[in-house]
């Protein structure tokens, strides 16, 4: 059975003076706007549903003012929802009383926060410190698992720095670690890495990536930034005016954008560095090497093409052999194997378009594209990256060639 | 035409009342403070004076630049050659002793009232009463219910000089960055202990201004203190004011001045100390 980490059931937030009128309102049918004009009053969030699943990432996306950052604090109630269920685990965390939300938010959820949020007054290890403390942990197991978590964030030799000693970048890993040392099933992420500039804001995300292949945690992730969310997510929502507009995976959102508002979203990604190797590469024609010259040059023939790729039986690559040579072979009766090339360029399938451009555009042939046993899976040609690049879906394959 | 409103005589009732009715109860307060008062002034009063002014050079080194160290020695040598030290020891109690009942009283208040905005909104206007009214008004009730001498005046001093001790509290606490309370909350700290480990520590500085401001109110208040009976400094000013000796009155009110910008310099660092 995979019953769902956090089930979000209808949870509506409507700040004001009387929310349960603003939740009538919402069933009769108004927008959030029109709500906002008749009574002053702000929906954050609108009847949210969704499941997460344990060990995913799962991120939250949308405007400035979408309900993001409202619906995040619901799941550990720095907000109470006005209506709905948050199931954590299948526990309502709505219905707790003040001690079981404290218990649930020193062992279950921690958060990392946009501006940080670290305790000044503290040092490093003392901030990181800081859940371990709040649970009562003796002092000797707080400052092991804290140590720990700076050794995980790559902060060890800092604990005793203040944070306002540190850069923006290294203070958000203290954040990190600070919600790591509690060992939480669930991290909620708030923008964490929105206040950092872009380098920085790369090697974070890879970090966290990297993290997540060690922890599996089930990590909830916010951010108005669709290369971010398509970096991260396994799963994405994006919400517009308090509602979850549409759910799914990174490639779902891409290429069937629910509605308009999701493709005006997605319209301005830039799809170079979005799309991998193994959506633009073609269906390559190969050989075995034991065919000899005149059935490759059949082939190329056939298809029309000027080089065919060689292969094993196990469909690993050996080399390429262009129309010429073969030709050439044929002429002085050589085997394929002296005159095919064995310098042929390979790229790995999960290479983004935007690292691949130059190596495309300077490849006298095609470039390869192989899995980690070397067996060829495509091939790159430089038509089908522009058309790609262009929005063209029928040039994108799912996941691999058809 | 209306009548006059008998305020006056309804305030009198009600310090009867309270005199009447409450009188063990002052007077318990009464003995309380005045045997503190008695034992800072005898613990002063046995160091020898040059001892006492290189300890509090000291501390002010300690505490502050070398600067401020060298007029702390310089200006209460100064008083003591002009024969002012016992007077001064007066004074310095009183205002410890009014500062210290400020801070029993006003942190408590001023940490309920960061709390709860109910108890902001009544406590403000309070608040605002105690310091607009003219201090000499405090002097009548403290006699009533503490009589003449120590007691009163510091009575009457804690009441003006509280105020920035609470105020102050209140604020330091509310300031603390939202941000930060939400962490405190999202990794389930309870309210007391983010009181402890969040909220008090990054308003320290701001209790410290309003500790600062408590005890310059509390100087100011010396030569109100002395017409109900407070010795010290105040009472040699009032008495240099009303003989009109020129000369006295300068000397005594020196000593005051010297007296504050010690007491200013050195409650001043004593928060920032630690963090150096
Ligand atoms: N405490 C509050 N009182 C009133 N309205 C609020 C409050 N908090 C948020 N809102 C409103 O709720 C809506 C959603 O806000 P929220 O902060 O969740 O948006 P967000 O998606 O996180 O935006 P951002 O990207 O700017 O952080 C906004 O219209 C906001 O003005
Ligand atoms: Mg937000």
């Amino acid at each position: 059975m995979s019953q769902a980490k956090i089930e979000v059931r209808n949870v509506t937030k409507v700040f004001g003076k009387s929310p349960q009128q603003g939740i009538k309102m919402l069933n009769e049918g108004l927008t959030k706007k029109q709500i906002l004009e008749k009574s002053g009053m702000t929906v954050g969030v609108n009847k949210a549903n969704f499941e997460i699943k344990a060990g995913e990432i799962f991120v939250i996306m949308g405007l400035s003012g979408s309900g993001k950052s409202t619906l995040v604090r619901m799941f550990n109630r720095l907000i109470d929802p006005t209506d709905g269920q948050v199931l954590i685990d299948g526990q309502d965390i709505v219905k707790m009383k003040p001690e079981q939300l404290r218990e649930i938010r020193r062992t279950k959820l921690s958060m990392v926060f946009q501006r940080f949020a670290l305790f000044p007054h503290r040092t490093v290890l003392s901030n990181t410190e800081y859940g371990l403390e709040i649970k009562g942990a003796d002092k000797l197991e707080r400052k092991q698992k804290a140590m720990e978590a700076l050794e995980l964030v790559g902060l060890k030799g800092y604990e005793n720095s203040y944070p306002s000693e540190l850069s923006g970048g290294m203070q958000q890993r203290v954040g990190l670690a600070r919600a790591l040392a509690n060992n939480p099933d669930i991290l909620l992420m708030d923008e964490a890495f929105s206040a950092l500039d872009p380098l920085i804001r790369k090697d974070m995300q890879n970090e966290l990536l990297e993290l997540q292949e060690k922890m599996e945690k089930t990590i909830i992730f916010i951010t108005h930034d669709l290369d971010e969310a398509l970096r991260l997510g396994d799963r994405i929502a994006l919400m517009k005016d308090g509602s979850i507009v549409q759910v799914g995976t990174p490639e779902e959102i891409l290429t069937n954008p629910a509605n308009d508002y999701v493709e005006r979203f997605v319209e301005d990604v830039d799809l170079s560095k979005v799309l991998t190797a193994s959506h633009v590469m073609k269906r390559p024609e190969k050989i075995l090497l034991d065919r000899g010259p005149r059935v490759a040059l059949q082939i190329m023939k056939d298809v029309g093409i000027s080089s065919v790729y060689i292969v094993d039986k196990k469909q690993k690559l050996l080399g390429a052999v262009t129309a010429q040579d073969a030709a050439d072979a044929v002429k002085n009766s050589k085997t394929l194997e002296e005159v095919m090339t064995h310098d042929v360029e390979t790229i790995a399938p999960d290479t983004l378009i935007a690292d691949m451009f130059e190596r495309v555009a300077n490849a006298t042939l095609p470039l390869a594209v192989i899995d980690e046993n070397h067996r060829l899976l495509g091939i790159i040609v430089r038509g089908a990256v522009l058309a790609a690049l262009a929005g063209d879906e029928i040039q994108l394959n799912g996941n691999g060639v058809n | 035409m209306i009548p006059k409103i008998p305020l006056a005589d309804w305030v009198d009732t009600f310090v009867d009342f309270l005199t009447d009715k409450l009188e063990p109860f002052f007077d318990l307060i009464s003995e309380g403070i005045g045997n503190f008062v008695d034992f800072l002034v005898f613990i002063l009063t046995s160091i020898p004076p040059i001892l006492l002014i290189l300890i509090f050079a000291g501390i002010a080194l300690w505490l502050t630049r070398w600067t401020n160290a060298l007029f702390t020695g310089v200006g209460l040598w100064l008083i003591y050659n002009l024969d002012y030290w016992e007077a001064t020891l007066d004074t310095l109690a009183l205002v410890l002793t009014a500062v210290v009942i400020s801070i029993i009283i006003g942190i408590p208040i001023g940490i309920w009232m960061s709390q709860s905005d109910r108890a902001r909104n009544i406590i403000l206007p309070v608040l605002d009463f105690m310091q607009t009214m003219p201090a000499f008004v405090y002097l009548i009730p403290a006699i009533l219910f503490f009589g003449i001498g120590m007691v009163p005046g510091i009575i009457a001093s804690v009441i003006f000089a509280m105020p920035p001790t609470i105020r102050l509290t209140n604020l330091g606490i509310r300031q603390v960055p939202e941000d930060l309370i939400e962490a405190a909350n999202a990794f389930g700290s309870s309210t007391k202990q983010r009181l402890l480990k969040v909220q008090l520590p990054l308003a320290t500085p701001t209790i410290m201004a309003g500790i600062n401001q408590s005890v310059m109110l509390s100087l100011s208040m010396v030569v109100i203190s002395s017409l109900v009976g407070a010795p010290g400094l105040g009472a040699d000013v009032y008495r240099a004011v009303s003989q009109v000796k020129v000369g006295i009155g300068f000397e005594a009110g020196l000593a005051i001045v010297i007296l504050a910008i010690v007491l200013d310099r050195l409650s001043q660092n004593i928060g920032k100390q630690k963090q150096n």
